[in-house]
């Protein structure tokens, strides 16, 4: 389990540890429509009964996909996230994934390499030295869990869309996928995308990215929720299919815009 | 003689006034029942996922099943929430309903009904009219209602709606304004229901409209 050793202001470290496991779905019961007393009050309120679990979740999702429509339509591409002085920064910044932080993925900065694809001229993989060499730019802003919690980060790195010019990417394309080394994946908007804040990061609070944070290349985009901002990127892909993602698969709403 | 069809039969505005709570008033009530049942069954399930307080709800109470699921509950409900509020308040202000029978609240008047409440006392012949304890809560809860909309947009949206974030005081702030009003409205609840059942009749008002 992550170990937090220093109390996170508004985060039980305890809660923190448990976060990861509550946040996956229990493999052995499709939990969507647990919860007796609740459900109880509205079946006899509506006079039936919410059995049904595949259909009532089909409707759900499809609220979902409505939603994400409305968040694209409320997202404003030149609306900033709030920046903090450097004073703001939450320490230590809380490690959050779907695996203990002892089991974060160890990745070889000597060999790594970013492969790119999809709708773009220039499909040469990055190096890391490559990657650093690119105009760099800052950012203190809030990382919002969608658990709830949130917690002030300093990161620096390229912007997406400075580093997407270079590959030639036809940014009419409406998605950006992402492939993490750990097996994590997801796909985004492209007017997110080219949010100005919108960070391909390689350094967190001006140090190379600790491996828990993502070395050696994560996505940090302060308009969406923390799972949406991929670590450990291995490969970026400019497409116009939605590949979804490891917690949007799952029910997790798509756009996740703040 | 002007006042001869009257005898007999009731004119319109009597027959209004036999009208306790109109259609309008009634399916908005329920329609927001069940959606406030949603919001609030789901909102437990979510903050499970990390808490304000050293407590957590019991899963048999939330809805939802895990965070993803509760997620879904509560961003579909809260279209009905929110668009059945819209229309309970813009014809409460329109119709005059709010004016006439939610004001004026005077606080000689909520002391005394309080008292007369809690010694047994209050009279409840007319149900027509809401003593001062009443109108003070139903305002009160619709307030909450308000308060509970614009802090939850608060934090599902503190980079588009940063302005209104700001308002409650920042994201943190606006996650402890949206769980008071949730307890509030809550705590409205349990009073209104159990009062509901002691005056059986304010119960039928609700559903028949007299």
């Amino acid at each position: 389990m992550p170990r937090i050793r220093k109390a996170i202001p508004g985060v039980d470290p305890k809660l923190l540890v448990k976060d990861a496991a509550r946040l996956m779905p229990d493999p052995t019961r499709r939990l969507f429509l647990r919860g007796g007393a609740s459900l109880g009050a509205l079946a006899m309120l509506t006079g039936c009964d919410i059995v049904d679990s595949d259909a009532a979740e089909g409707t759900l999702r499809r609220i979902s996909k409505f939603n994400d429509r409305v968040q694209a339509w409320l997202f404003d591409p030149n609306k900033l996230a709030p920046e903090y002085p450097e004073s703001a920064i939450t320490r230590p910044f809380p490690f959050n994934g779907y695996y203990a932080e002892d089991e974060a993925l160890e990745v070889d900065g000597a060999t790594y390499k970013l492969e790119v694809g999809g709708l773009i001229d220039n499909k040469e993989p990055w190096t890391l030295k490559q990657l650093h060499a690119l105009p760099q730019v800052s950012q203190i802003t809030r990382h919002v869990c969608v658990e709830g919690w949130s917690a002030i980060g300093s990161w620096q790195g390229v912007r997406l869309s400075e580093f997407l010019k270079r590959l030639g990417a036809d940014t009419r394309a409406k998605y950006v996928w992402f492939q993490c080394a750990e097996g994590y994946s997801n796909t985004i908007d492209m007017a997110t995308a080219l949010h100005p804040q919108t960070q391909l990061s390689f350094k967190f609070d001006n140090q190379i990215l600790p491996r828990k944070y993502g070395f050696p290349m994560k996505c940090r985009m302060p308009t969406k929720l923390g799972f949406k901002n991929p670590k450990y990127i291995t490969a970026l892909y400019v497409q116009n299919n939605d590949a979804g993602g490891y917690w949007e698969n799952q029910g997790y709403n798509w756009f996740s815009g703040l | 003689m002007t006042t001869i069809g009257s005898i007999g039969t009731l004119t319109d505005s009597e027959r209004a006034r036999l009208v306790i709570h109109p259609a309008w008033v009634r399916i908005t009530h329920w329609i927001n029942a069940l959606a406030m049942l949603v919001m609030i069954g789901s909102g437990w399930e979510i903050y499970n996922a990390s808490p304000l307080f050293g407590f957590t709800f019991p899963g048999s109470i939330t809805l939802g099943g895990w965070l993803a699921g509760a997620l879904l509950w509560h961003f579909a409900a809260m279209w009905v929430l929110v668009v059945n509020g819209i229309v309970y308040v813009v014809l409460g202000l329109l119709t005059g309903r709010f004016r006439t029978k939610l004001l004026p609240i005077r606080p000689g008047e909520v002391i005394a009904d309080a008292t007369a409440a809690l010694t047994f006392k209050l009279r409840h012949d007319d149900i027509s009219v809401y003593n001062a304890v009443q109108r003070l809560l139903y305002v009160g809860v619709i307030l909450a209602g308000v308060l509970i909309v614009l802090s939850g947009l608060s934090i599902w949206k503190p980079v588009q709606l940063q302005e209104l974030t700001a308002l409650f005081g920042g994201y943190d702030a606006a996650r402890h304004v949206h769980f008071f009003a949730m307890a509030a409205i809550v705590g409205f609840l349990a009073v209104h229901v159990l009062l509901a059942l002691v005056v059986p009749k304010s119960l039928r008002a609700m559903i028949k409209g007299r």
